[in-house]
């Protein structure tokens, strides 16, 4: 009971106290005012200032490397982004059943979300080794035949860093659709039962309603982090082969380590219009609740 | 057979999740010919590389104790710093009802919403301008950046959900904002206070992509992981033992806080 404990001052005048309370809501909104100057809007400016030039963008557009990492760029939004949901779609409906084993199991699930990148990352790096690593072994002891050389092809090294991401990714994401499903009122469920419905039809007409919009927006929301996504890129391929599997966000980050940081904010500039519409629906969305 | 059908829907999750898990402290407990050898368990187990690891008899471990201190300031220094930038600029927007509140809560929920690495190149190049690249106060305040978005949100939503009579009753008694605010809305936030700390904590140590960006000597533990596939013959068995050590602290915080996480991560997440 703090709140007892509060001394009693002679009153104030009303508008002078007011005041105060504005000034000191000023005073402690200070902090995050200038981190967002100096570590953003002031940083930003800069940038975009800094790909302004005409010719960074045909130097970028002349790079060999660039259309690949464009193309590379949309499968993984759409690829991986898209299976990760459907997935964490599916097993947010296994998670809420309610059982103890269920539980447990779901706290062993968010592993891969709660422990850092890099050591799981080069750890399934080394796992698709083509002569050491164990999935390779495992297919020669059970098939007698070699495995692929899982990060030597573009196509199969972008597939596993998809991979890596979904492994990554997929328990956050089961975890905020199964608040979704846990939010829904059990007695739509019992009278959908009570009607005979299938486990099917429940879903279509229970479930999916409810749910759509929060999977929608998380989906949206996921494509744009996803276009951020440096690790599970570079650090399983390193954008390699022959920087056949680079995406926007290392493509940008091999420039910065070539010394070139136009070049590298033009890589930047050139998905903002993809990127502002979304996250300005974004904004749209979130601050509605206000 | 519903219970059979759940059965067969766990286990394939079960190793999807605990292998690269598991590989991971199966080298550690190998010697690299037995690591190299592609078997599920070692011959010989043994605890050798952990050995190398503490005593820094490698190249690329002579620097293991000074990055693992780097790391925990690092993680600390953003954790204290999180919560001091988000909590009074969540009170001072969801209590003292602030003019402006507003916009900076979208200004913050802007930069939130930034592709993690699209921030970084221009960060780096601001950086370099404020004399900051491979001083570790770069590191903190960019983690600061990127964690107070969410740590504001989450914590304006938490303190939205507060009486408005407690702070009529202050008021009334005079108390002054800054009384309110350590005297009746820090101990009442206690919860998510502990969340976002650990938040801010976590994200910061896991870090890699700015750390290796904006610090290139005088590096956490994450950036000297990185430097262990320089060459081609890389030490893996003794890389997966540092990797281990690395991983386990920020798991064991989050399973110790985990109470707290989850329920300020999704009261946020349904809203939506």
């Amino acid at each position: 009971m703090a709140a007892i404990a509060i001394p009693h001052p002679p009153p104030a005048a009303p508008r002078r106290r007011l005041s105060s309370w504005q000034t000191w809501g000023v005073i402690m909104l200070m902090p995050y005012i200038l981190v967002f100057l100096v570590f953003v809007l002031y940083p930003v400016t800069y940038g975009l200032w800094l790909a302004r030039h005409p010719q960074s963008y045909r130097t970028l557009f002349e790079d060999p490397v660039f259309f690949r990492t464009v193309v590379n760029t949309i499968v993984f939004l759409l690829v991986a982004v898209n299976l990760k949901f459907l997935l964490a779609l599916f097993l947010s409906g296994f998670f809420v059943h309610e059982r103890r084993w269920i539980r447990w199991l779901s706290v062993i699930f968010i592993i891969p979300w709660a422990v850092p990148a890099i050591p799981t990352i080069f750890s399934i790096r080394f796992m698709l080794n083509p002569e050491w690593g164990i999935v390779n072994s495992l297919i020669f002891r059970l098939t007698g035949a070699d495995g692929p050389n899982w990060l030597n092809d573009p196509t199969l090294a972008l597939s596993m860093a998809m991979l890596v991401h979904i492994w990554k990714a997929l328990p956050f994401w089961t975890l905020i659709l199964m608040a979704g499903r846990l939010a829904i009122p059990r007695e739509q469920y019992e009278a959908a039962s009570v009607d005979g419905a299938t486990a099917w039809q429940k879903f279509k007409y229970v479930t999916w309603p409810s749910i759509r919009t929060l999977y929608l927006t998380s989906t949206l929301l996921s494509m744009i982090w996803t276009l951020g996504d440096f690790n599970s890129v570079y650090l399983l391929t390193g954008g390699g082969p022959a920087d056949l599997t680079h995406v926007l966000a290392t493509l940008g980050i091999r420039y910065i380590r070539l010394d070139q940081v136009d070049q590298a904010m033009t890589t930047i500039v050139v998905a903002l219009p993809f990127v502002l519409p979304l996250v300005y629906f974004m904004m749209k969305r979130l601050s509605v609740d206000e | 057979m519903r219970e059979a059908r759940l059965w067969l829907i766990a286990i394939p999750i079960l190793l999807w999740t605990l292998l690269p898990i598991y590989h991971i402290f199966l080298f550690s407990i190998s010697t690299k010919d037995s690591a190299f050898s592609g078997a599920l368990w070692p011959a010989k187990p043994t605890l050798h590389n952990f050995g190398t690891v503490f005593r820094q008899e490698h190249f690329y471990l002579h620097d293991f104790w000074h990055q693992i201190w780097n790391s925990v300031w690092i993680a600390c220094a953003t954790g204290v710093l999180t919560l001091v930038v988000a909590t009074t600029a969540a009170f001072a927007i969801s209590r003292l009802k602030v003019k402006g509140g507003r916009v900076v809560m979208n200004a913050a929920l802007f930069t939130y919403f930034i592709p993690a690495a699209f921030l970084a190149v221009p960060m780096y190049k601001a950086m370099g301008t404020y004399g900051l690249l491979n001083n570790r106060w770069s590191l903190v305040l960019a983690m600061v950046t990127l964690a107070s978005p969410y740590a504001i949100w989450v914590l304006k939503q938490a303190s939205d959900r507060l009486p408005w009579e407690l702070d009529e009753a202050a008021r009334i008694d005079g108390a002054t904002p800054l009384q309110l605010f350590h005297l009746v809305y820090l101990p009442l936030m206690m919860p998510s206070l502990v969340a976002i700390g650990t938040y801010a904590l976590l994200l910061a140590w896991n870090e890699y992509l700015y750390a290796f960006l904006l610090l290139s000597n005088n590096i956490p533990l994450a950036v000297g992981l990185g430097h262990f596939l320089a060459s081609d013959d890389s030490p893996w068995e003794l890389l997966m033992a540092t990797a281990l050590i690395y991983a386990v602290p920020p798991a064991a915080i989050y399973y110790a806080f985990r109470r707290y996480m989850v329920g300020g991560l999704t009261a946020g997440a349904v809203k939506t």
